[in-house]
């Protein structure tokens, strides 16, 4: 089971302490390609919620019976078919969903923050923490790359939300700069993803030397990194 | 015989592959199920969804026969700029031929192929195009799809709609700024000629080749 405790770690954990996005920098390659709006990137988001959750689980459940020497091979044998039976039941029994998620679902087992975090947290807790720290995680990286779509979004385009009519056909997007905005290309590109994100990372330490300046302590030592993107 | 407490290389390595093995077997097991499972509700997705695309550019008043299974499979037709199996869906009346709807492709899009559906009359006049699959840049090109385009009233994608070679001669198939009929938006005129091409070629082949497509029985 879970002790309250043990789920507001695992909160802050996956949405600010070791966000996956701002501290842990993984899953680098969908991050680029998809946060040309804030829509695209929180769908590839929640679509990653889905499956970490329920990769987290599942590995957590199996973890006794899987040997150290081959963790990897089935870790990533049990990620991939996570991935195509939320793909197929996706496509069967949530067509227009799966009409706005289906391309971002292959694009998931490319990420490898989901194997970053089974191999560092699912085959060491039990399957509730898991399930949590994978679906907090995709939590994290939503907000992260929601943010991040936005800003790419605005500078690009001058627009907020476009392509929200896909999601929800009632709402549209807004024109937040004059129609006559010329655009500017970079931020669309995937450089701009990079200068982007580079803002947000340093805003974010900015924000905890400040934190721990106030408190009189020392600012935390940046999080050792899986080495993979 | 004394007991061995170590585990020898060997049989580490067969545990471990015999491990492995049931994994391998579990997981294809459960995604063999899934797909099994799923398959039949996919098929009827995959076919509204197909339904959903043709009733875009062909309005249901022109046919009462089912579309999707009265198709033809075409190998490469380099007039409708396919180089692979193109589908062509007839459409009936009372049994009276009423339209073809073809796939047809601009090879000569900004960037890449622009693959579109095609819907033309018997009569030679086109009723809708719509266009399927694209990389056009966004914002800039992309107007090509209704969805995208601003202009939400008359959608640059309609300027096609009721058109034919009796109304418009072949030459004046064109966007103005080349001395033609069809407007196109500022800064973006590579991808409206191209688009403008495949449908032109696409009517032509339609008007060539419309008895013989009516005619043929290799429905499936």
């Amino acid at each position: 089971m879970i002790t309250w405790a043990e789920f507001k770690e695992i909160f802050v954990n996956g949405t600010w302490r070791q966000n996956s996005s701002l501290v842990q920098m993984l899953g680098m390659c969908p991050l680029l390609a998809m946060t040309t709006s804030l829509v695209n990137g929180a769908m590839l988001s929640l679509a990653t919620i889905f499956v970490m959750g329920s990769s987290g689980f599942v590995v957590a459940l199996l973890r006794n019976f899987i040997p150290y020497e081959i963790r990897i091979p089935v870790f990533i044998l049990v990620a991939a078919a996570l991935v195509t039976v939320v793909d197929l039941g996706m496509n069967a029994y949530m067509h227009s969903m799966y009409n706005i998620l289906g391309i971002f679902i292959p694009l998931i087992i490319t990420n490898c923050i989901v194997l970053a975090r089974i191999e560092a947290f699912a085959a060491k807790n039990g399957p509730l923490q898991s399930l949590f720290d994978g679906a907090f995680m995709g939590v994290g990286m939503l907000w992260t790359l929601s943010l991040l779509g936005a800003i790419r979004e605005f500078i690009g385009a001058g627009t907020f939300l476009s392509g929200i009519e896909a999601v929800i056909p009632d709402l549209h997007h807004y024109q937040v700069l004059p129609a006559d905005y010329p655009g500017f290309l970079v931020s669309i590109l995937p450089p701009g993803a990079f200068i982007v994100l580079a803002c947000m990372v340093a805003a974010k330490n900015w924000y905890e030397a400040k934190a721990a300046e106030r408190a009189n302590r020392k600012p935390p030592e940046p999080l050792a990194t899986a080495g993979c993107h | 015989m004394p007991m061995v407490k170590e585990p020898t290389a060997t049989g580490m390595a067969a545990r471990t592959s015999v491990i492995l093995f049931v994994f391998v077997i579990v997981f294809t097991a459960v995604l063999a199920g899934v797909f099994a499972l799923t398959a039949p509700a996919i098929k009827e997705s995959a076919a509204i969804e197909e339904m959903r695309m043709i009733k875009e550019v062909l309005p249901q008043a022109l046919y009462d026969n089912d579309l999707l299974q009265d198709t033809l499979v075409l190998t490469a037709t380099p007039e409708l700029g396919e180089d692979d199996e193109s589908k062509v869906y007839r459409a009936r009346l009372a049994g009276e031929p009423s339209a073809l709807v073809l796939e047809a492709v601009a090879p000569d899009g900004y960037s890449g192929r622009i693959r579109m559906l095609i819907a033309v009359r018997a009569s030679g006049e086109v009723v809708g195009v719509r266009i399927t699959q694209h990389k056009e840049t966004p914002g800039l090109g992309d107007y090509i799809d209704p969805k995208k385009d601003k202009n939400k009233t008359r959608p640059w994608i309609t300027q096609f709609d009721t058109l034919s070679f009796d109304k418009l001669a072949e030459k004046e198939w064109k966007v103005k700024k080349d001395g033609g009929h069809f407007d196109s938006n500022a800064g973006a005129t590579v991808t409206p000629r191209a688009v403008i091409k495949a449908v032109k070629k696409a009517l032509k082949y339609a008007n060539e080749n419309r008895d013989r497509l009516f005619a043929s029985n290799e429905a499936k």
